[in-house]
């Protein structure tokens, strides 16, 4: 399990790679990747800064992987999540889940990404032709979150 | 009195003017919500940023609480607006 909260962009390559390295159990590594885009039209968007909560972040980001870990028989786990300033097409959010079968890691890698995008203290300053704007949560995303509810 | 540390994030911060800052609250103020109360009477832009509670996301030291949660001396309590991150 690793949860790296950081400013540098990251490999997406590298870090599946280092999931699985010198293991033989592992049959299968899901990952998700997430990129700034640049919405069509007019309210485009030139840049977007990432703010979070030092601290909160890592300890949300920690038991959110826990929980995932909980929940399917995973081998390996990485979050990767960047904050500051960020350009439309970089990376800014990594989730890769290892396991022995594909079910597992698929599912535990949709889970933590939906998780995340509801319970990790960041928020999204996005920079348009308009000026800065803090970016609304999204009812999709609670939605998303909410379909992993246990008790539903 | 109780001190407490209060962190501002996001809208809140640039409402307050700041994303932090240590405050005396008389003892009235038992919970956040009695500790919100308090802290709209600051300033015009706490009391903006207070303006929509329903908007208002907390945490208690680094935990996610509701507005009935205790305040205690000492404690980290810091308010934003529904997290946008992934």
């Amino acid at each position: 399990m690793a949860v790296r909260v950081q400013r540098e962009d990251f490999d997406p390559g590298q870090e599946m790679a280092a999931l699985g390295e010198g293991r033989h159990d592992i049959g299968a590594v899901a990952s998700f990747t997430g990129l700034v885009r640049e919405e069509k039209g007019a309210g485009r968007i030139s840049a977007m800064t990432l703010e979070h909560y030092p601290g909160m972040t890592e300890r949300k980001l920690e038991e959110i992987e826990a929980e995932a870990h909980r929940r399917w028989p995973l081998e390996a786990s990485v979050i990767v999540h960047r904050y500051g300033r960020l350009e439309p097409g970089e990376r800014i959010v990594f989730v890769a889940t290892a396991s022995s079968h594909r079910k597992a890691a698929l599912e535990s890698c949709a889970f933590l990404i939906d998780w995340l995008k509801t319970k990790a203290p960041f928020w999204k300053l996005e920079e348009g032709a308009g000026g800065e704007q803090w970016v609304d949560a999204r009812e999709a995303d609670d939605e998303a979150a909410a379909r992993w509810a246990e008790d539903a | 009195m109780t001190t407490l540390q209060v962190r501002y994030f996001a809208w809140m911060r640039t409402r307050v003017g700041t994303g932090a800052e240590s405050v005396e609250a008389p003892d009235t103020v038992r919970d956040v919500a009695g500790l919100m109360d308090w802290l709209e009477g600051r300033s015009p832009g706490h009391a903006k940023a207070f303006a929509r509670r329903e908007a208002v996301r907390i945490a208690v030291n680094q935990d996610y609480v509701e507005a009935d949660h205790p305040v205690a001396k000492g404690d980290e309590v810091a308010f934003f607006p529904p997290v946008t991150g992934g």
